[in-house]
């Protein structure tokens, strides 16, 4: 669609992240701060691509123990009964609780694993100067971003319950291992998104197109 | 980038900040601190690791996979991971995930047993489970070799994981024992009963018993164990004495143990080590039967109410018992025969003046004497020991005017000469009543005799009965005389007769 736009990177601007202001870098510098916001300004963020890898190979390691280890373990009287998420999901998938599964299921496994995967694809694709699906690619990025922060969902509620159920002699819930790995995986994959530039796809595209015109001049 | 410059004039130009850059992102310290994470996670779940178990239950009743745990003194020491039934459709296997703890004590005769709500006698345990569900019970074995297959007990072997020793006692019957029938020493609960079979031969009870420390070191080789059930009257002389171990011995049975006093204590007894269990404790300490004798008793009548274990007294006192009776026929005389083969301790009953005479054995001297009591008329009979139940028991005794025998000592037993007859003391007293009675009716006939003597013709006394009754007629007529005449002269009594007068 648009890929022979020309971008700011190429006209030798920056955009402030904050009020959107634009601005030409001083002479000799890259980096500067903003004249109206005074907010930090880069033409694009920094080690983006190797920074959202490093979170993203973090949130896949911590996303085995989250799913391996118990997010909660039940004390009662006749013991101690620790269930991990999937254990969670088998235990409420039952003729009428399926739904309730199934949301489970998405939110607290599919999403986080969905995320990671979507992230590693477009740090793989911007990093092989793919210009193929650009737009796909952008929506995925957006879709990533909205859809991650639910994740947590799960977490709050794993919190909120241990709080609430602590009826000392006859039961009691506490947090699992698991559930500090799945709040890791959450955050993480946050931090992938926040640290990834949607603008690095575009960058290959236009510089394809327009690398030659900036050579010239 | 000079030419933005002109291109966009009227962009302002930013303010340049001098900034340090490092090669190394120290992003990638996460992922490396995440996987560190990870690993020590891994590693210390596969450090936790325990050994996994196989054990075998008769059923799977209260019995739950990932749920069900595996208990040692109160501590979890394993869950339960799966519940199969077995090949054979008759028993379940579960499989366990044991702590790496459990290591040292998975060995071969380490025991698990379900626990749940039991009631054996006045004994409740496992109350517990009725709130937090069934759990697996250990019980730690003392063997060496490692054992990752067990099957599982019926019933816990024994409250807790006590120190102490286990015996065995052998007796014929069970009375009112059970698993968990306590024991007591010197009326402390001491113990209890922790299992029992029948013997391979099925001639007695094995039962298994366990004596908690520091009882155990009470029970040495010597020592005598009895059944305490119930309560033990006695009436003497002294009044009534009621003796029991205690009100739950009253209700579900018991066992008791003591060891006779002697001057030289035996060490304590090895574990396991078999005693017999006596039926009280009377017969606990009876003297064990020392060189027994066995005799050989025919009966050529009724048997009836006699009984094997029934007394052999002499002169009242139990000197042997009764251990076998088995009628035959003699098939050249077609006649019924009852041989009842008895069994004497020699040592109840003391013998004075015994001194074998020189190069002569004690068995030679014991059979001229029971020669000479022969001879001189000792004879077995049947008697009445009581005659409500009509229990026969055998005497022993020297009966004069006996017809004469002899023993045979060529014989295995030897057979005693019995006297029938007068069997019971019914009868005995029945006879001397009979001959009272004869005596009786004896004497009244001499009185009558007597009686008739004293009025025969002729006597003395009969003749001075004549003169008495014709000396009564002339009283008899001088009075109807003066009758009549005062009849006639009512005033003769104030006058006297007048007509002589004149």
């Amino acid at each position: 669609m648009s890929a022979m736009t020309p971008t700011a990177m190429q006209q030798g601007l920056q955009s402030c992240p904050a009020c959107g202001l634009l601005s030409r870098p001083a002479p000799g510098a890259h980096e500067g701060r903003c004249p109206r916001c005074d907010e930090e300004l880069v033409f694009r963020k920094p080690a983006s691509l190797e920074r959202t890898l490093a979170y993203l190979i973090a949130a896949a390691v911590c996303y085995i123990p989250a799913n391996v280890l118990p997010v909660l373990t039940t004390v009662t009287s006749g013991g101690s009964e620790s269930d991990t998420i999937l254990q969670g999901v088998v235990l409420l998938w039952s003729p009428t609780g399926w739904p309730l599964s199934l949301i489970v299921l998405f939110a607290s496994i599919m999403i986080p694993s969905a995320k990671i995967v979507a992230l590693l694809y477009l740090v793989f694709t911007v990093r092989s100067g793919s210009i193929k699906n650009n737009g796909q690619r952008v929506r995925l990025y957006r879709m990533v971003e909205i859809i991650g922060r639910w994740s947590m969902v799960d977490v709050f509620v794993d919190t909120f319950t241990v709080s609430l159920i602590q009826l000392q002699p006859l039961m009691s819930v506490e947090p699992g291992p698991g559930l500090f790995f799945f709040a890791a995986v959450v955050v993480l994959t946050m931090l992938a998104v926040e640290s990834f530039d949607p603008r690095l796809i575009w960058d290959s595209a236009s510089s394809k197109e327009i690398q030659p015109e900036v050579q010239h001049a | 980038m000079p030419d933005n410059e002109k291109s966009f004039p009227q962009v302002p130009e930013a303010k340049t900040v001098a900034k340090k850059r490092t090669r190394f992102s120290l992003v990638w310290v996460i992922p490396i601190v995440a996987a560190a994470a990870g690993v020590w996670i891994a590693v210390t779940k596969i450090l936790n690791e325990g050994p996994t178990i196989t054990i075998v239950f008769s059923s799977a009743d209260g019995l739950e996979a990932n749920k069900t745990k595996v208990n040692y003194n109160g501590l979890d020491v394993g869950t339960l991971t799966s519940i199969r039934l077995a090949d054979d459709h008759q028993h379940v296997i579960a499989t366990a995930a044991m702590s790496p703890k459990a290591k040292d004590f998975l060995v071969k005769d380490t025991r698990f047993w379900v626990v749940k709500p039991r009631m054996s006698g006045l004994n409740v345990s496992g109350l517990g489970t009725l709130i937090s569900g069934y759990y697996i019970g250990v019980q730690l074995g003392q063997s060496k070799e490692s054992e990752r297959h067990f099957i599982a007990l019926d019933a816990p072997p024994f409250a807790g994981n006590v120190a102490g020793k286990f015996f065995m006692l052998k007796t014929p019957e069970l009375g009112s024992l059970g698993e968990g029938t306590p024991i007591f020493f010197r009326q402390l609960s001491a113990g209890q009963v922790v299992s029992y079979e029948l013997d391979k031969g099925g001639e007695f009870l094995n039962v298994k018993v366990f004596v908690r420390a520091p009882y155990d070191q009470y029970v040495s080789p010597d020592t005598r164990f009895w059944q305490a059930s119930g309560i033990d009257l006695t009436l003497s002389a002294n009044g009534l004495h009621v003796q029991t171990e205690s009100v739950m011995s009253i209700l579900a049975g018991g066992i008791a143990f003591e060891t006779p006093a002697t001057d030289s204590p035996l060490p304590p007894a090895a574990a396991d080590t078999t005693f017999t269990l006596f039926s009280d404790r009377t017969d606990a300490f009876a003297p064990p039967p020392h060189d027994p004798q066995t005799y050989l008793l025919v009966f050529k009548q009724s048997v009836r109410g006699l009984t094997v274990g029934a007394p052999v007294q002499l002169g009242g006192i139990t000197i042997g018992e009764v251990t076998q009776i088995s009628p035959q026929l003699d098939a050249q005389t077609m006649a019924f025969t009852v041989p009842v083969t008895i069994s004497v301790d020699p040592q109840r009953y003391g013998v004075k003046f015994m001194n074998a005479p020189e190069g002569e054995d004690m068995i030679t001297v014991r059979k001229k004497i029971m020669d000479s009591l022969v001879s001189r008329g000792l004879r077995a009979q049947l008697k009445t020991g009581s005659l409500i139940s009509g229990a026969l028991y055998v005497s022993v005794d020297v009966v004069p005017n006996a017809p004469p025998a002899s023993l045979d000592w060529s014989q295995d037993p030897v057979e005693l000469p019995t006297l029938s007859g007068k069997i019971d003391a019914l009868e005995d007293n029945v006879a001397s009543l009979l001959k009272n009675l004869n005596q009786t009716v004896t004497n009244a006939d001499m009185l009558l005799g007597n009686a008739n003597q004293l009025i025969e013709p002729n006597s003395v006394l009969d003749m001075e009965l004549s003169s008495l009754l014709l000396q009564g007629g002339d009283a008899a007529r001088s009075v109807r005389l003066l009758a009549d005449y005062l009849e006639r002269h009512p005033e003769a009594l104030i006058r006297g007769k007048t007509g002589e007068a004149k």
